[in-house]
């Protein structure tokens, strides 16, 4: 595939993606703007919002009802966090023309839509629908608050959000809860003509319609957009390292222990990093993986995550509470065995090609696709799975060792039971 | 070989019967780089209480799911390593009906698929690696039983039904696991993992006859005997019509199920099912009436929704998400199914929910592990999922509405609910 990114006006640009093996199409339109306490939660909620109503569709029927005719086209807002940015807008699927039982065509109709939902929302005296903004903030909030029903998923986010503390990392996508309490009708239309006027917005494509056609579709869909000062997407500023771990242990009312460990990464070696978080605790083969689940039988899933854009890597573990320190010493010797390169030739190998499998079948999903361009996109790169993947072919063990040594504790964080004595 | 080509939706399938009485499928997917496989047998976590070798056997809730954990043992150390080595991405589910195995990979797929093939079929437990595995499934039930949205469907599903094993949690619980002996998973195996219970399929840019060839050389020559089960008798009442726990979560949880007639198997199992999912989304689907109205009350949001699920012998219809009032949105879900069933289906409203679902089927045949899926399923359902355009043409609207009239009615719903702890 030839993927290619090429600027349609002023701060707009679209990431092409031809295939054509696809049942459908997909058509992302997202504004990229740096990450900042004071409008992550405001931003959060404005997708929420737009999703609401157009001027030609002002309410949730009318939108569906345009959207069912289409075949069930779906328009879904997303918040995304990519690197020290937050990512805000529209993925719509459409199913491809050619499977179009009466033979329409479709993408144009869905184009026209996004820009309706961007650039002409239900408005009512020059503000949003009061009860749209109503409900939509109490969606939000609820959204909010129900991460800690997945507590893994909420030890995840706490253990970043006390690692990155005062770093825009650290902020959660959606923002925070008090942060969307206090948001308030008169000055979201304000911040929603601040996001449209001023920040980038990158639009993606992927299926079988030509790049004149989706260009001419998008153009006359963003026609109205307004474009002044559009400002630069924020790099991600590099985490300062802890000397001594900060160490936080939280109690709550659960059956199982959430054991969460963040590593700072000392070097910028990316390629290397990858090869050595993956054989760390990256896959279904790590040494997480294999130690502390299959051979300890310590816990039920143990994994890590290394972050690209910000140089960390984080260890997420479900485990029964009295085998914290079991865990915690397990995982801490199986990063020594990686930086000390306590290797198998297979456990290398195996790494190599989970990576290079995920870079070739990427190409195979639009969604994911979507994600990872919009990824380069929003901080700054333009490298291709296939350039990623011919530098992890690259990586020596060697590498893995001096990248994977500058690997230090900076933050663990214990999510414990009511009961348990410390 | 059998070559079907599906006209409406692009694709084909290739199929074979082994003389094992293996059934092979090949879904043909030129310009994908990944290439997928999926073993699957038919055996789930409803089948608890068999009969092998002429005698009644009862094994413990959660054994097809231990199992499914053990299979991955091998006598030279683990299949996961050997396929991972391979840069494939294995991985394995236990559902109420089936267990399957699988892998994608972009290279080496035919060693991947011997890899596979072998390990399902030849298992190697010892007691020690039994045993160790108690540890690893005890956190993963602790884990499900932390998790708000298993514990409302379980409690639902026990509320709907009496008898049926589709009441047991797949996973089972740490008490039924410690149940579990060597010497019982063999039987299980035995029982199981043969030939003419089981399906493989292979999607992506693939070779058909090199499968089968595959197929036919790696597995065992015999059949296996036909195993009745035994899923209990079930009435058509409902076992009990509330049930509620609180847990620590933010907002109040709901879901309400309607106990639906079982269809047989066969085209009227997919032509049931297609009905079922549209008469969902007419009752509640995002572009209902039911579904704005309640919207735009605050009653429900985006996490509500809805949907139609069969097995063997069991058929519901279950809505929810979060609410603050699930009574009051429970009740007008029931009301709404009354109205539409006294005074009809909007026709307009009619043919967009039509076209959305034909979109929906088609979106579907993006997923590799989807096509995979709905495959094995039709196959044990005795059914072509692909046929799928065909079986839409057939529905008409009074199908939905003789759906409508004799399942959602509010003596055959359930409300399933988690509450905040210290609310």
């Amino acid at each position: 595939m030839e993927a290619t990114r090429t600027q349609l006006a002023d701060g707009m640009y679209l990431t092409y993606l031809p295939a054509e093996k696809f049942k459908t199409s997909l058509l992302s339109a997202q504004f990229v703007t740096p990450l900042r306490r004071e409008t992550a939660a405001a931003y959060a909620l404005l997708p929420a919002v737009l999703r609401r109503g157009t001027v030609s569709c002002p309410d949730m029927g009318a939108l569906s009802a345009r959207l069912d005719k289409l075949y069930g086209a779906h328009i879904n807002y997303t918040v995304r966090k990519k690197g020290e940015n937050q990512c805000v807008g529209f993925v719509a699927s459409l199913i491809d023309d050619s499977y179009a039982p009466g033979g329409e065509k479709l993408l144009e109709p869905v184009a026209a839509l996004l820009g309706e939902l961007i650039c002409d929302p239900a408005t009512e005296r020059g503000r949003f629908v009061p009860s749209y903004f109503e409900s939509e903030k109490t969606n939000l909030i609820d959204a909010i608050r129900s991460i800690i029903n997945d507590k893994r998923e909420y030890a995840d986010g706490r253990l970043l959000r006390e690692m990155c503390a005062g770093e825009a990392y650290g902020i959660p996508r959606l923002g925070d809860e008090k942060d969307a309490e206090k948001l308030s009708l008169q000055k979201l239309y304000a911040q929603y003509g601040d996001l449209i006027a001023s920040s980038r917005l990158e639009l993606i494509y992927c299926g079988s319609a030509r790049r004149e056609r989706v260009e001419q579709a998008l153009l006359e869909a963003f026609a109205t957009l307004p474009r002044e000062n559009v400002q630069e997407i924020a790099l991600a500023l590099p985490h300062a390292p802890r000397s001594e771990p900060l160490r936080v242990t939280e109690r709550m009312d659960v059956t199982q222990g959430k054991l969460g460990m963040g590593f700072a990464c000392g070097c910028g070696d990316t390629p290397a990093l990858l090869m050595g978080n993956t054989l760390f605790g990256g896959s279904s083969n790590s040494k997480l993986f294999l130690n502390v689940r299959e051979k300890l039988s310590l816990c039920y899933f143990a994994s890590s995550v290394y972050h690209r854009q910000k140089g960390l890597i984080t260890v997420s573990s479900g485990i029964e509470f009295e085998n914290f320190q079991k865990a915690y010493d397990e995982i801490l010797l199986q990063l020594q065995a990686v930086q000390q390169g306590k290797l198998d030739d297979w456990e290398l190998e195996g790494a190599r090609s989970t990576l290079l499998n995920a870079y070739a079948s990427m190409g195979d999903s639009q969604g994911k696709l979507e994600n990872f361009y919009l990824g380069q996109a929003a901080t700054g790169n333009c490298e291709t799975p296939e350039d990623l993947a011919a530098q992890v072919r690259d990586v020596t063990e060697e590498r893995i060792r001096d990248a994977m040594e500058s690997v230090t504790l900076d933050t663990v964080y214990f999510l414990t039971g009511k009961e348990q004595a410390e | 070989m059998n070559q079907s080509f599906y006209e409406r939706i692009g694709e084909s399938v290739y199929r074979e019967t082994l003389p094992n009485g293996l059934q092979v499928c090949v879904v043909p997917k030129p310009g994908y780089a990944k290439k997928y496989a999926f073993f699957a047998t038919r055996y789930g976590g409803m089948d608890t209480r068999f009969r092998l070798d002429g005698k009644w056997l009862d094994t413990p809730a959660g054994i097809a799911h231990y199992l499914e954990h053990k299979m991955f043992d091998t006598k030279e150390g683990n299949a996961l390593q050997e396929l991972a080595k391979n840069g494939a991405e294995p991985n394995a589910f236990t559902s109420n009906a089936m267990t399957g195995y699988y892998f994608d990979s972009t290279e080496h797929f035919e060693e991947n698929l011997k890899i596979l093939l072998s390990f399902v079929s030849v298992p190697y437990f010892t007691d020690e690696s039994v045993a160790k595995e108690q540890g690893i499934i005890g956190q993963e039930i602790r884990m499900i039983e932390d998790n708000p949205d298993w514990q409302i469907y379980t409690r639902m599903m026990q509320a709907l039904y009496q008898n049926s094993t589709a009441r047991t949690s797949i996973a089972g619980t740490v008490e039924s696991i410690s149940h579990i002996t060597a010497e019982t998973l063999y039987q299980c195996h035995k029982a199981f993992y043969t030939p003419s219970n089981m399906i493989l399929t292979a999607v992506g840019d693939v070779d058909p006859v090199h499968v089968v060839d595959l197929a036919r050389s790696i597995l065992p020559r015999e059949r296996g005997e036909k195993i009745p089960r035994d899923y209990g008798t079930e009435p058509a009442d409902i076992a009990q019509k509330e049930t509620s726990m609180a847990m620590e979560v933010s907002t109040p949880q709901f879901l309400t199920g309607f106990k639906c007639t079982p269809a047989p198997e066969g085209e009227d199992y997919l032509r049931m099912s297609a009905i079922g999912d549209m008469a969902c989304d007419i009752l509640l689907g995002d572009s209902s009436p039911l579904y704005l109205r309640l919207y735009d009350q605050g009653l429900i949001n985006t996490s509500f929704g809805g949907a139609f699920e069969m097995m063997p012998g069991v058929a519901y219809l279950y809505a929810g998400g979060d609410s603050r009032d699930a009574r009051a949105v429970a009740g007008e879900i029931y009301r709404q199914a009354e109205r539409l069933a006294a005074e009809g289906i909007d026709e307009d409203f009619y043919q967009q929910v039509r076209r959305a679902t034909f979109g929906e089927q088609l979106r579907g045949l993006n997923s590799f592990e989807n096509i995979a899926v709905s495959l094995t399923e039709g196959y044990f359902r005795g059914y072509d999922p692909f046929r799928f355009p065909q079986v839409f043409d057939s529905i008409t609207k009074d199908d939905i509405l003789a759906f409508l009239r004799e399942n959602l009615r509010e003596e055959r719903a359930v409300l399933s609910e988690i509450v905040p702890k210290n609310a």
